[in-house]
């Protein structure tokens, strides 16, 4: 029980036995840590792969729920293993790379988006002590290392010699690459106060969650991380009646499977940046770290499953001025307000 | 977590990412049936037959979204290190940037004067 609730103390242990195994097996001691790093990075994959699987179901139940249905029902209690069932279901399906594609460009593309998400997903601090990669840097890193995505959907779309796919790609990357300046000034404001762009450190700075001090950066970067992930009410590149699926059109299997994982889990890592940033990440009361991290990106999670089921879709020049001529000076405003306070103060 | 540098560890995701992707394409290389035809082979567009090509010459609106955004960008990342400096700095600080946020933001007026962000 003991480390069900303090996961970073297994680590150590972890890492001490592999070392012990790499000397016995006559290798240097550094294999040891190099296979300690591979596990915990397989652990994460399989934390990815469970959390998105988790918010499938939770997206699917919660729509029903919102639209007077009851969701997914038939496959285990209340459907829970309808996700595994979808999930054999899209290993097992036909997929084949159209005549028209450029071949090598189609295979990489869900490569490029998936690992862009999962590189950003490891340095989020998780718990006290339990930060897979520490980084000194680790905000610039999030969003640095985030940004790439944007161009495996461009290859995705270009790739494919579809016409759907060209223009759903096309918008997705214009579409990212504009909510991504006032997403990133949005941040700002936390980076003055707490004065560093460690996220452990942000969160330890954190006596009162800095929603309190940026409710405006929160609700920039609340829009802006919702168009981030193209997702409802800004899912012009995916907008089904015009688009049929925007870039991944052509995709199918499991291929489509990893732009659908890559989906969620750029969803998870905004919606647990907001938690670390604005809501005070895993500091909180009676339970472990952890609990408090997760419990956190759920409510923020469950906010943008919210908002899929309740807003009509934006036009696409309408969200283009969201971006350009309300949220970006927006957010400058508030950059230059939290730099007078902190300056007068 | 200590054990690797960081930067270290970070190649290691990155391998095991991709390894885990292509570990998945291969199992379902194994399962899954393939016979193209053809047909299949086609673009999807609705049913309809294709007509031309989808390597087209694209708008030019969309690169000019993406000049707006280099320029911002660059300066985002001018930002960060000013954000994080910015108590130690003081006043000074704030003036300076505030000059060179406000040069930029005219050039945002600019190009919304001139109709770049205009979308049609």
């Amino acid at each position: 029980m003991r480390y069900l609730f303090a996961p970073a103390e297994l680590f150590p242990i972890l890492l001490e036995g592999l070392r012990g195994l790499a000397v016995w097996a006559g290798l240097p001691v550094m294999a040891g840590d190099w296979a300690g790093a591979a596990l915990v990075m397989f652990g994460l994959f399989a934390f990815c792969a469970l959390t998105v699987m988790v918010l499938v179901y939770a997206e699917r139940k919660i729509a029903g729920h919102m639209q007077a249905r009851i969701g997914p029902m038939r496959v285990g209690w209340h459907g829970v293993l309808q996700v595994i069932a979808d999930t054999i279901k899209l290993i097992v399906k036909e997929t084949w790379v159209p005549g028209s594609a450029d071949r090598w460009v189609y295979r990489c593309a869900p490569y490029v988006v998936f690992t862009a998400g999962f590189l950003a997903l490891i340095a989020l601090p998780l718990d006290r002590d339990l930060t897979p990669v520490h980084l000194n840097l680790g905000l610039i890193y999030i969003v640095a290392v985030g940004t790439p995505g944007v161009i495996g959907i461009l290859m995705a779309g270009w790739s494919s010699g579809n016409k759907y796919s060209l223009i759903g790609g096309m918008r997705s990357a214009a579409q990212m690459i504009s909510y991504e300046v006032p997403l990133l000034i949005s941040l700002m404001g936390v980076v003055m106060i707490s004065g560093t762009l460690d996220l452990h450190m942000i969160v330890e700075s954190q006596r009162v969650p800095y929603i309190i001090f940026q409710p405006l950066g929160f609700l920039i970067f609340l829009i802006s991380a919702v168009a981030e992930t193209n997702r409802n009410p800004f899912d012009i590149p995916e907008a089904e009646s015009e688009l049929t699926a925007g870039f991944h059109t052509e995709y199918g299997g499991i291929r489509f499977a990893y732009f659908f994982l890559a989906e969620y889990v750029n969803m998870f890592v905004l919606s647990a940046l907001a938690a670390t940033l604005f809501l005070g990440g895993w500091q909180g009361p009676w339970f472990p770290g952890w609990v408090w991290f997760l419990a956190k990106t759920g409510a923020i999670l469950f906010l943008f499953i919210w908002f899929r089921w309740t807003f009509p879709r934006f036009r696409a020049d309408q969200l283009m001025d969201l971006s350009w001529k309300i949220l970006t000076p927006l957010a400058f405003l508030n950059l230059l307000a939290t730099g007078l306070i902190l300056v007068l103060l | 977590m200590e054990g690797l540098g960081a930067y270290s560890t970070i190649a290691v995701a990155l391998g095991v990412a991709i390894f885990c992707l292509a570990a998945g394409v291969y199992i379902s290389w194994l399962f899954r049936p393939m016979n193209p035809t053809p047909v299949k082979l086609e673009p999807y567009e609705c049913g309809e037959p294709t007509v031309g090509t989808a390597r087209v010459q694209f708008r030019g609106m969309f690169y000019l979204v993406a000049l707006l955004f280099v320029i911002f960008d660059v300066e985002i990342i001018f930002l960060f290190p000013w954000a994080a400096a910015f108590r130690q700095l003081g006043l000074f600080a704030f003036i300076e940037m505030l000059v060179f946020v406000v040069i930029l933001l005219f050039g945002l007026a600019y190009a919304w004067k001139k109709g770049a962000l205009k979308w049609q």
